[in-house]
């Protein structure tokens, strides 16, 4: 049975088919016989965001909770570059998400058309894959493709640019197309496999350093079984924390500028590195030719491009990472590794993260703390980008992964908000927080009155020190105390501005018991603000200098 | 790359890439934004469709470069691209097309 149907009308029904039950977006001229076809829909609740940046990141939001692909939609010109942000930080942090842009018709495309832009020349470097679809036909197979891409191998976005008069293009279906689905690389070279576990079980002080990329394939229990049975000390990227849990005996925590001391040390003496879905990020290994010198490299990544890119690996395999660590694990051999780990406990005991005022609830790191006693593992904690995301990397107790959503690769300010809106839409159930600051709240505070509509679970702990606090913090540290434009000399009443926009909001630094308000605030139902004045002078510590080696860190 | 003089420039050696690629429009930039977005410059191009044109073939002359084994593993993940493969500079693409290339 065949039945007639518009380009518009298929797109939505292929989205259906993809299992999509959640999509953000903005309309516009471009875009509309989407959005009247999406209107039809019983099964897609569209969220209608205020920006459509704010859209890219609820997606993003949804993807990173799930794992899943998660679509953003807007309109043709502005609809499109005010998403391109949002598509560039899911490159640079391999997530899953289909961008579905308007575009002017074919005919007028190249004249200058109002709302025209080069969507597709405009999106070739920050997306994974992009498409201009050329007709109502080629939806068919773009759309699940778009998907395919977007979850197979190292995840990333994709970007289909759907011209208007292909959305109205009327043909005849008869078959619709399967689903999109994640295809698996090939298997780990076993002699590979076999290589590397030769030099783990050979080593004497070998590190496990885990990034993204063992959230994104699932591998993170697995991981830990490897650390578990071979002893090894482990370290997780931004990225990856979660993957362990952070007070697991074996976890040395974050690594890299903003890593403790202990962690960084503990890098500079081991004899062999066992990187899993990790890049190398410069954030991670500071000066590379001073990177875990004495080390061996063992680098598992889904990525060919990735091993040898930053440092040579003695192997290197490119597979899957939960595949390639199941097959990897029989083969390493159970080790006390007692006289590694005594010594990665000294460097624990003599230089740990340096934690002040955690009992004081309005102090940075005490604040981060009470939160995390109001709430279990099950939360999902958010961050803005800034001295709050570092400081909450630092303290919050992560266990879980996908626990954890963070702007990794393109530091972001305004992924907080809009990316906890869209992992409270994805996972109703959750208490989701959102750590944030007063300069990165201000770059998506529209999507507060989008928190408010779809009266989603998401607590927004504000730490306001009126300032740029990295900026503020590298203009102190390095620039010889020259502050220029990182002080707000005007700052908005983010009480009033939550409440106009129509959502609760407290203010920690009136409450006559900070903590038991806090405690109301996260365990009321809803969207929610929570304010609390931070030092400025508060720096995040310790810190490998811009283009130092990490074992020379500054500050506690 | 580009600071470099004309000489300096002849002196490097030279590699060519075959590129086979599936031909529609946007290919192009792809392949070759992969290049002018890390500043390597690519100092000649050729494309033509191959067989009954469902896809082409690029040839691409390029300086030799630390940066070229990694090139080649980014141009391979391009989805449209379905096959590359490095040549020395004395590939006949370039060499018989000389003539047309005369100041």
């Amino acid at each position: 049975m065949t039945e007639t149907l518009t380009g518009a009308q298929i797109a939505i029904r292929l989205l259906e088919r993809q299992g999509v039950r959640t999509v953000a977006g903005i309309p516009g001229g471009a875009i509309l016989p989407i959005y009247d076809a999406l209107g039809q829909s019983t099964v897609i609740h569209h969220v209608l965001a205020r920006h459509e940046q704010g859209a890219g990141f609820m997606a993003q939001g949804m993807a990173r909770a799930t794992g899943q692909a998660a679509v953003c939609m807007a309109s043709s010109g502005p609809g499109a570059t005010n998403l391109l942000t949002a598509i560039a930080d899911a490159k640079l942090d391999s997530i899953p998400l289909v961008a579905i842009t308007g575009q002017v018709p074919r005919a007028m495309i190249g004249t200058d058309a109002f709302q025209e832009v080069d969507t597709y020349g405009l999106s070739i470097p920050i997306t994974k894959h992009n498409f201009l679809v050329n007709s109502a036909e080629e939806l068919l197979e773009v759309i699940p493709r778009a998907f395919e891409i977007a979850l197979s191998g190292r995840p990333g976005p994709v970007l289909v640019d759907i011209p208007k008069d292909v959305q109205t293009q009327a043909i005849e279906i008869a078959d619709w197309p399967a689903p999109g689905v994640r295809q698996m690389p090939p298997a780990a070279d076993a002699l590979a496999i076999s290589e590397a576990a030769a030099m783990i079980n050979a080593s004497k002080r070998p590190i496990l350093y885990l990034g993204g990329g063992v959230v994104h394939s699932g591998a993170a229990s697995v991981a830990v079984d490897l650390a578990n049975k071979a002893n090894l000390p482990t370290v997780m990227t931004l990225m990856a924390l979660g993957a362990m849990p952070v007070d697991h005996p074996l976890s040395l925590g974050m690594l890299g500028m903003h890593g403790a001391r202990c962690t960084n040390l503990a890098l500079d003496e081991c004899d062999l590195l066992i990187a899993v879905g990790a890049r190398f990020d410069d954030r991670a290994t500071g000066k590379v030719a001073a990177f875990c010198p004495q080390a061996k490299i063992i680098h598992i990544d889904i990525d060919p491009a990735e091993l040898d890119k930053i440092k040579t690996a003695h192997v290197g395999i490119a597979a899957d990472v939960q595949e390639a660590l199941e097959r990897l694990s029989p083969l390493v051999s159970a080790n006390p590794r007692r006289e590694w780990n005594t010594r990665v406990d000294e460097l624990k005991r003599d230089f740990p993260q340096h934690m002040p005022d955690l009992d004081l609830p309005l102090s940075h790191f005490g604040l981060i703390r009470t939160v995390a006693a109001c709430l279990d593992d099950e939360a999902v904690i958010a961050t803005d980008v800034g001295q709050h995301q570092m400081w909450v990397a630092q303290a919050y107790p992560l266990r879980r992964p996908r626990q954890w959503l963070t702007s990794g690769g393109l530091g972001t300010m305004g992924f907080g908000v809009p990316a906890a809106i869209g992992a409270a839409l994805a996972e109703p159930q959750r208490t989701v927080v959102c750590f944030t600051g007063d300069g990165s709240i201000l770059m998506n505070i529209q999507e507060l009155v989008t928190a408010a509509e779809e009266n989603v679970n998401v607590k927004i702990v504000l730490m306001d020190n009126a300032s740029l606090g990295l900026v503020h913090q590298q203009q102190t540290l390095f620039y010889g105390e020259r502050l220029f434009a990182s002080q707000f000399k005007a700052t908005p009443d983010f009480i009033k501005v939550a409440q106009g926009f129509g959502i609760a909001a407290v203010d920690l630094d009136s409450a006559a018991n900070p903590c038991a308000a806090l405690m109301e605030a996260i365990a009321r139902p809803g969207p929610c603000l929570i304010h609390a004045s931070i030092d400025v002078q508060q720096k995040v510590f310790p810190m490998v200098p811009p283009g130092a080696a990490n074992r020379d860190m500054i500050g506690a | 790359m580009n600071a470099l003089t004309k000489n300096e420039r002849q002196a490097l050696s030279r590699a060519v890439l075959e590129i086979d690629v599936n031909n529609h429009p946007g290919v192009m930039s792809h392949v070759i934004g992969l290049f002018s977005r890390r500043t390597y410059n690519v100092e000649g191009i050729l494309c033509l469709p191959v067989g009954d044109g469902a896809c082409s073939r690029i040839w691409l002359l390029v300086n030799e470069d630390a940066r070229l084994p990694q090139m080649m593993k980014q141009a391979e993940k391009l989805e449209d691209v379905i096959a590359i493969r490095r040549h020395h500079a004395d590939h006949a693409v370039f060499s018989e097309l000389e003539d047309f290339f005369r100041p």
